[in-house]
């Protein structure tokens, strides 16, 4: 652990933890990039945790290796390991003072008491704590507490930081605050941070890119918008934000485009590079849309070039101040969820219209099924 | 009318329970103090008769025997005796029942085989008459032909009090926050280093009580102790055998100063909790 480390990827291979009857982790491979901000997002139980636990070396893998740059790691304590944790309940030690919890990392590693001192004081300043360095932590609220547990991980310096869902705790105002606060940091000390949550916006919000998990595996991977906009699974489509989804079979390519035929012999036009990878034609697939990308008009205007269109019925139009929401019934029985923002539309649609449902081709994607139907998920 | 009734008990209640509860308390204080004030108050007594041997007739007060503590010859040595022994005892039965307990919570039956069983006999340890224990280590001993004296002593002393040590620094780890010695790990820590700079600092509060009750025991113990002290006799031993003939009133003068030692130990651990919660 020298003062300031040549940054390093990080990498899992082939990874797999299995405990007695649960396999939390399967087959996993990850390279996070030197310098980036990492989310593992996925619901309890997918494995994120567990995934962070074996990066910090309190569990070791049944198989598969981690590597730091060159080094590997895999089977190494926590303790031999250039790895810091800002845990979920924080962790702080009760009996020492703040200051001796952020410099516990720094005396471990030898550095001198004046050295500690400083660098504890420079860190206090970051995580604007000054002034609070001989208190108990006992003595500070939720969000100061969570400051220090992240001060005490920052100030050694580690080629990665992991983040088990820190902000789990804190009401939702201060976690707000936060999340701005420590995608401040992180731009300013430039660490590789890896921060696992169950919390879609946190992850959106701060991440230079997301991996989605589920049943121990990687859903998805790439940038929020990436991830958001093109979905390779229908469980990302449902998890990340909402999406409609239909099943269908997959046509042919033509220039660039895929038909994509869905029940009631509609046919709904594709983007290839909306289309999730490994799939071919005539594949059973599911075609999605987001349901702030559908525009609802009176279903007597004539048909746009470029957009997709199904016709249907308002079953529930709710209004929430910034916009409403409608609940579409398709001609087949399916439901789908569309927001409009409240722009003054004056002919915004009631209960009972008959609608045509209209989006860009652009905003079309196709994901792999995973034998889920779902329409709507969180 | 009714209503009066109905509404007069709530309003009495209130100074009623100011009364009883303080009488209660202070009730109960005198009787557990009783004895000792006792002791106390008449380790300063005069003494008429021409042999020293306390009377429980008020004579008069004197610091006599406070001056002439160490006039007694066996009664000296018996209680430089208990007390050396109820260090080192309590020093090894710390030891081994911190341990302990830090193996029976922190290991799962699959990695402790006999758990369950080492569970059963710290019951056992502390549920058995210690007459019985003192009988049976009399019988091993002489079984084996070791010869009594402090060995013995220690031996069994150090044998009735591991179980309780365990039980106290056990009760005190059950709520332990084991992330925080992933935390000290991660952090760079050993796993003793982690022991030494987290786990043994939160966990001994527990341990100075299981420490504490351990110096108690051993020092007043009289049961066990008569079986297998041989011609090493330690306090309580020599006062029982001294009662034949009369107490020497230096007796209770040292339980005077021991009694002063354990209020001093009290009332420095309360300063010192007020202090820390500053």
């Amino acid at each position: 652990m020298g003062e300031s480390p040549a940054p390093v990827n990080v990498r899992l291979v082939n990874v797999t933890k299995q405990f007695a009857e649960v396999r939390a982790v399967d087959n996993l491979s990850l390279d996070i990039r030197a310098g980036e901000f990492l989310s593992l997002l996925g619901p309890s139980g997918c494995g994120k945790t567990t995934t962070l636990r074996m990066l910090g070396g309190f569990e070791e893998p049944s198989t598969g290796s981690i590597f730091f740059g060159e080094k590997d790691v895999t089977g190494l304590p926590p303790y031999r390991r250039d790895v810091n944790t800002v845990f979920q309940s924080y962790a702080l030690f009760p009996h020492l003072s703040v200051g001796d919890n952020i410099a516990f990392g720094l005396r471990r590693q030898g550095v001198s008491k004046a050295d500690a001192a400083q660098r504890v004081g420079e860190m206090l300043e970051l995580v604007d704590l000054a002034g609070l360095s001989a208190r108990r932590p006992a003595a500070l609220s939720g969000g100061q507490q969570q400051r220090v547990a992240l001060a005490r991980a920052l100030v050694n310096r580690p080629t990665l930081l992991l983040l088990d869902e820190p902000m789990s705790a804190l009401d939702a105002k201060l976690r707000k605050h936060m999340q701005i606060e420590l995608k401040r940091i992180q731009s300013q000390v430039g660490i590789t941070f890896l921060y696992v949550t169950h919390d879609q916006e946190e992850a959106l919000t701060m991440s230079d890119r997301i991996v989605v998990m589920n049943q121990g595996r990687i859903e998805g991977l790439g940038t929020p918008r990436e991830v958001y906009e093109r979905p390779q699974t229908d469980f990302v489509a449902s998890f990340l934000g909402a999406s409609n989804l239909l099943p269908g079979i997959l046509g042919s390519a033509t220039q660039g485009y895929y038909d994509v035929e869905v029940t009631g012999g509609h046919r709904l036009r594709v983007a290839a590079a909306n289309v999730a990878e490994g799939l071919t034609a005539s594949s059973a697939v599911q075609v999605g849309v987001r349901p702030e990308k559908i525009h609802l008009v009176p279903s007597a205007r004539a048909e746009e070039a470029g957009t997709n269109c199904l016709r249907g019925v308002v079953r529930v139009a709710t209004f929430s101040g910034v916009g409403n929401q409608y609940l579409i019934l398709s001609p087949d029985g399916r439901d789908f969820t569309v927001y409009a923002q409240n722009i003054g539309d004056a002919l915004a649609p009631r209960t009972g219209d008959e609608v045509e449902m209209r989006w860009p081709v652009e905003h079309t994607f196709v994901v792999r099924p995973s034998g889920t139907m779902t329409n709507e998920g969180e | 009318m009714t209503d009066q009734i109905a509404t007069t008990p709530l309003r009495v209640a209130r100074p009623r329970r100011r009364f009883w509860l303080p009488l209660y308390s202070w009730l109960l204080i005198g009787y557990l103090v009783l004895p000792i004030g006792a002791m106390v108050l008449f380790s300063f007594n005069r003494v008429l008769t021409g042999l020293p041997q306390v009377s429980f007739q008020w004579n008069g007060f004197t610091t006599q025997w406070y001056q002439q503590w160490s006039q007694v010859p066996g009664l000296t040595a018996a209680f430089w005796l208990s007390l050396r022994l109820a260090l080192v005892a309590a020093l090894i039965s710390t030891v081994l029942g911190t341990m302990l307990a830090l193996s029976l919570v922190r290991y799962s039956p699959r990695e402790f085989r006999g758990k369950s069983f080492v569970n059963q006999t710290l019951f056992m340890n502390i549920a058995a008459p210690e007459i019985v224990m003192g009988a049976s280590l009399l019988g091993l001993f002489a079984t084996l032909n070791v010869a009594r004296g402090f060995t013995t002593l220690l031996l069994t002393h150090v044998a009735f009090s591991i179980a309780y040590v365990a039980v106290t620094v056990r009760a005190r780890l059950s709520g332990f926050d084991r992330t925080l010695e992933e935390a000290a790990g991660d952090l760079g820590s050993s796993p003793f280093t982690t022991f030494r700079l987290v786990t043994l600092p939160l966990i001994m509060p527990g341990v100075l009580a299981g420490g504490l009750m351990a110096f108690a025991l051993s020092l007043d113990d009289f049961v066990a102790s008569n079986f297998v002290s041989g011609s090493t006799l330690p306090f309580p031993v020599w006062v029982y055998g001294a009662t034949r003939v009369g107490i020497p009133p230096q007796v209770f003068v040292l339980g005077t100063v021991i009694f002063s030692l354990g209020l001093a130990c009290a009332a420095l651990s309360v300063l010192l909790s007020r202090r820390s919660a500053n």
